[in-house]
């Protein structure tokens, strides 16, 4: 990670100077070394700021629905960093038509597994000043001297399942890592909950869907929900903000959100990471994934630019709704 | 009896709400016809038409719980036979979908279905509504899916 990330740093430098690119969509550091930024570098001299290290978990291929519209009498390309991850929600943004392909120029970055700040510090260690990683050992530096954690042990949630370290999509690579994903079981949670019995399963989304505060950073941050007009925007509707009278009363957002990215979800897990309350967003989404996979085949959004998702799709003989109170289960 | 409770009495009687989203050019005929045949089904159904069971987002099904419906059937023309060729292939996808969801939060799934009827099956869409209305007095009220933010 700590070579291929001089190694990017110093290549988009070079691109830049040389006019390859006019724009560089990077991270760079927030108000906290950990979090790093989604950041629209347009000179060269603000590359210094650029960071690729274990806390750039942030995917970029959203931002570039508006970075790849090149304003008239400009010219250039606009270089984005992608994640092997990142490179799916892509890809499914092409298949959308809402990102202008050839002015962008994909430097795919290997990754080895993002770190979340919160789990470094569930680990025990308190008064974080700084970390630095090297060879999968976080070194964390803290006013009571440093500590070491492996990156593995603190994981962003996504990466716990990582779907392979391969680009679907790239113009140039910069990675020393092809590896197939991690070992990680992503239906575990769907199946856990499934044998549940109903009651507990509203139990279990009463009890976390009531922490949520209707922020929307979970539709805002997805590369899947880029509707110009969203629905839960619409004041008239009644569930545009947050509820106060029933600790169930935001299932609708969820459902429908879960629903409106269903089959283009690429399960890239920035709704679950970027939620402030800590609300497992992933569950709804790898519900559907499951589902779908069952119900219609395997399908993975993002795969390939182009693919026709499963919900705009049939064939004749689809299972009918019936299937779900005939299966067995509770 | 003294009218309080007369009024009691009268609130403990619960009616179920049933919402029956029909395609206009099969079920809905099925509806008329059913009508015409002087078949009955219960007055708890409220039909709204739409134009093609694919009309029918799933949001207008979770709107109708919110707003106090006990169960909500969709029906549309049998697979083939949609007026508009494919529409209720894809409501046959969204609806194993969105059924499923709604199991998966504990929400109990009796209280949505999807029928095929055609504008020849006023026998049948009269089954279906007896059916369906049973099933919904059995389930009782809708207590977990409204939205107090949604109700006048
Ligand atoms: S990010 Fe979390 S708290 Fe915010 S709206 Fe989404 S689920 Fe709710
Ligand atoms: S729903 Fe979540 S996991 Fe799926 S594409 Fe959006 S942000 Fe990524
Ligand atoms: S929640 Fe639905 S309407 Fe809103 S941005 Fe996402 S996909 Fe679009
Ligand atoms: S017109 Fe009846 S289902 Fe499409």
């Amino acid at each position: 990670m700590q070579r291929v990330s001089a190694k990017v740093l110093s290549r988009v430098r070079e691109l830049m100077a040389d006019g390859t690119v006019t724009k560089v969509v990077g991270w760079k550091k927030g108000e906290f070394f950990y979090d790093c930024t989604p950041f629209v570098f347009e000179t060269v001299e603000s590359l210094d700021e650029l960071v690729y290290d274990s806390f750039c978990a942030a995917n970029l291929s959203k931002y570039m629905i508006k970075n790849s519209v090149i304003p008239e009498g400009q010219t250039g390309k606009v270089l984005v960093l992608l994640k092997p991850c990142d490179t799916y929600s892509f890809n499914q943004l092409l298949t959308e038509h809402r990102i202008v392909r050839e002015n962008v120029y994909i430097l795919g970055v290997g990754c080895e597994g993002m770190a979340d700040i919160e789990r470094v510090k569930a680990q025990g260690i308190k008064g974080i000043t700084g970390a630095s990683e090297k060879d999968g050992i976080l070194t964390v530096e803290t006013v009571y001297g440093n500590k070491e954690v492996a990156v593995k042990d603190v994981l962003v949630n996504k990466c716990e399942t990582c779907k392979g370290k391969a680009h679907v999509i790239y113009d140039e690579l910069i990675s020393e890592n092809e590896d197939e994903g991690a070992a990680g079981d992503r239906f575990e949670g769907v199946r856990a909950l499934e044998a549940m019995t109903s009651e507990e399963r509203f139990a279990f989304w009463k009890a976390e869907l009531s922490k949520c505060i209707r922020c929307n950073a979970c539709r805002n941050a997805c590369p899947a929900c880029s509707c110009r007009k969203c629905v839960f925007d619409n004041n008239a509707s009644g569930i545009a903000s947050k509820a106060n009278t029933d600790s169930f009363e935001e299932k609708m957002f969820h459902i429908i959100r879960a629903f409106h990215v269903a089959g283009r979800c690429t399960d890239c897990g920035e709704c679950t990471r970027v939620c402030p309350q800590g609300i497992p967003l992933h569950l709804f989404n790898r519900k559907y994934i499951k589902d779908i996979n069952e119900f219609y085949g395997d399908y993975s959004a993002g795969e390939t630019a182009g693919q026709r998702g499963p919900l705009i799709n049939f064939t004749k003989d689809d299972v009918e709704p019936q299937i779900v109170s005939d299966r067995e289960g509770n | 009896m003294p009218i309080n409770e007369a009024n009691q009495e009268i609130k403990k009687e619960w009616k179920p709400k049933i919402v029956a989203f029909c395609c206009n050019w099969c079920s809905y005929a099925g509806a008329d016809l059913a009508g015409s045949s002087r078949l009955v089904y219960p007055a708890d159904v409220k039909i709204i038409r739409v134009p093609c069971s694919c009309r029918v987002n799933p949001m207008f099904i979770l709107r109708a719980f919110e707003k106090g419906a006990d169960g909500v059937i969709l029906c549309g023309c049998h697979p083939g036979d949609c007026h508009y060729s494919t529409g209720n292939y894809y409501t046959r996808r969204r609806m194993t979908l969105l059924f499923s969801m709604l199991d998966y939060i504990g929400v109990e799934k009796g209280r949505t279905r999807v029928e095929w009827v055609s504008a020849a099956e006023g026998v049948k869409f009269s089954t279906v509504m007896n059916n369906f209305v049973s099933k919904i007095y059995e389930l009782g009220e809708n207590v977990k899916v409204g939205d107090l933010r949604c109700k006048e």
